[in-house]
């Protein structure tokens, strides 16, 4: 089997910090990342290459092992349970997983309905609560869903609240803190170990350097 | 529930058609063979058993379990696994005269599919328990046998992952005191969320050297060195006695000579929940899912017997995915006749058989396209028209 590392990256705001991240860890990646529309990518002189999914899909690859590394957030993982290791939070792109809804409005008795593009994240956090809610699922512009009375809350990634605010929405409770974390699949994790855990090392220094105040970070 | 096609088949059941059945059948014989060579006997369970018995006893998690009911109301389940199955049979017969027992199955297994396609709902495992003996040769002899198995089926590069289920269940005991917490803590290893470990060793209340110890867990892996180091982190012989256990099987890998495919991984945590001490994975090339797993377990005693046992099962499917690269060698042949010639053709394939070799027979006018189907066979011979004239 050959040694290269296949890496799984999220589309958009996460693949720009994490493509830094790798670059300041030392990782030499061809210019034309940054503004690439293809979906694979090699950097043959590393010994990668990458394949570029949305964001909801990257634990899918690697726990499937089409890809041995991933880069996927916290909520993905939440929300997903794939089969993977979750070896090394990267601290990048931070927000949370918050509910949501109208100012000063109860949730329906007989039938609380939530809306969300996680709902199994959105049922074990009601459910926790002691509250059975009806899920309904969405796959974007989940703050229509009490504007115009599909829900009653909705489940959400919050990062700055300006999306919340200025549709006149409130946040209610946080649920959990978000960010992004590098996965690996388990037989890629025993087979290329040297790969991986020099990779690991190298991005830890990178996120210790950082300025992270987080004690865990020092005992990798 | 719309009305369902013809072709469809209930959610990750599927068929094997004969080349993968061909390819199926001669890893499982050579496998097989193996077992036999070794002195495994091969046995035989029901296809159905007890939701309550086998079904509870199995590690497989219930939502995955296929169940149905019996005439009587007794609910049974499809077998999960064929290891509770076998612990049954052994407890209740095998086992009467205390000796060691080698035991080999081939068998189809059933687990629901909980989530997308990708993973099948019945597959065969083929693997083999050698019960009521506890000694630390026979947990090496099954890994060496699990070696030998995948080497003869030509299987080009694998590894195979030890650990102990009793030295992170000791350290964290030892370091946290109550059970409730060493849960906790095992629940992130399982789950391999190793960030989630991190944080939550880190927001216990403990000396730094504690947590240290804690957090060298996950570094655990690799060759005999890893003995070494896991010496280092234990206290007050807690945790020692799985130490002693790995050392000694390190010594027994050494001597069959396999010690080049076997690595130490002391934070594998099965979500088999019956294993009791060493317990191992068999990764392969190519293939995202481990191909086998194994390891001692103490599961008779739920059947009544006191006595442990140590085993392993292969994902034959597992196996046919890695094995992707490796053909078949096409030794078809096929003897086309014609009714004159009829009586002469059948004597050839006779004779051909006779000889262990494949030959189709096939009539002339019952193919319409005679050069496709000639492509599928290797060889062919005319026996067509008047005697003498091929």
């Amino acid at each position: 089997m050959n040694n290269n590392l296949t890496i799984a990256m999220p589309k958009g705001r996460i693949f720009e910090e994490a493509l830094e991240l790798l670059r300041k860890a030392g990782y030499k990646l061809p210019p034309e990342f940054d503004d690439s529309r293809k979906l694979i990518i090699e950097a043959a002189a590393e010994g990668l290459r990458f394949i570029l999914a949305k964001p909801m899909d990257v634990a899918t690859y690697v726990e499937h092992g089409v890809a041995d590394v991933g880069i996927a957030g916290k909520d993905v993982l939440l929300e997903e349970e794939r089969d993977v290791y979750e070896l090394l939070d990267l601290k990048i792109s931070p927000c949370y997983l918050a509910v949501a809804g109208l100012p000063n409005t109860q949730m329906n008795e007989v039938a609380p309905r939530v809306a969300s593009k996680y709902p199994n994240v959105a049922e074990a956090y009601f459910r926790a609560q002691g509250e059975q809610v009806e899920i309904i699922k969405l796959n974007g512009s989940i703050e229509l869903a009490p504007l115009i009375g599909l829900s009653d809350r909705i489940v959400d990634i919050v990062s700055s609240g300006r999306t919340l605010k200025e549709n006149g929405l409130v946040e209610y409770e946080r649920i959990v803190d978000v960010t992004s974390r590098l996965i690996v699949n388990p037989v890629s994790y025993r087979l290329k170990d040297t790969r991986i855990d020099e990779l690991v090392t190298r991005l830890h220094e990178v996120v210790a350097e950082g300025g992270s105040s987080d004690e865990n970070s020092k005992n990798i | 529930m719309s009305r369902l096609f013809m072709f469809e088949k209930p959610l990750g059941m599927r068929d094997t058609l004969p080349e993968l059945y061909e390819k199926k059948h001669q890893i499982r014989s050579v496998i097989a063979e193996t077992m036999k060579l070794w002195g495994y006997q091969f046995i035989e369970t029901p296809t159905l058993e007890y939701y309550e018995t086998v079904g509870a006893a199995s590690a497989i998690a219930d939502q995955q379990l296929f169940k149905l009911l019996d005439k009587e109301g007794n609910t049974l389940v499809l077998r999960p696994d064929m290891t509770a199955p076998i612990a049954r049979v052994a407890a209740s017969k095998l086992l009467s005269e205390d000796l060691p027992v080698r035991l080999a199955y081939s068998a189809n297994v059933f687990r629901a599919q909980q989530r997308e396609g990708g993973r099948p709902a019945e597959f065969e495992q083929i693997g083999v328990e050698c019960l009521n003996e506890d000694t630390v040769s026979c947990d090496g002899e099954t890994i060496a046998l699990l070696i030998s198995s995948l080497k003869k089926v030509g299987l080009p590069q694998f590894q195979v992952s030890i650990g102990h289920v009793g030295f992170a269940q000791e350290l964290f005991m030892q370091i946290l005191g109550t059970n409730g917490r060493a849960t906790a803590l095992r629940k992130f290893l399982y789950e391999k969320n190793y960030v989630g470990y991190r944080e939550h060793v880190n927001s216990l209340q403990l000396s730094s050297i504690d947590k240290q110890r804690l957090l060298q867990l996950l570094q655990l892996r690799g060759g005999e060195e890893v003995i070494g180091k896991a010496l280092d982190i234990i206290e007050n012989g807690k945790g020692k006695q799985a130490i002693i256990e790995l050392q000694e099987l390190w010594d027994v890998i050494k001597d069959y000579g396999i010690e080049e495919m076997v690595k130490f991984d002391l934070s594998i945590v099965s979500h088999m929940s019956y294993y009791s001490g060493i317990l191992f994975e068999a990764y392969a090339g190519n293939v995202g899912f481990p191909i086998g797993n194994g390891g001692r377990y103490s599961l008779i005693e739920k059947f009544g017997r006191k006595a442990t046992a140590t085993g392993f099962a292969v994902r034959l499917d597992m196996l046919l995915e890695a094995l992707k690269e490796v053909q078949l060698e096409n030794t078809a042949h096929c003897i086309f006749f014609s009714g004159e010639r009829r009586k002469e053709a059948f004597q050839l394939a006779e004779k051909m058989h006779g000889q262990g070799k494949l030959a189709v027979l096939q009539d002339i006018t019952g193919v319409k396209n005679l050069d496709a189907f000639t492509k599928r066979f290797n060889d062919t011979t005319f026996l067509i028209g008047g005697s003498g004239n091929e």
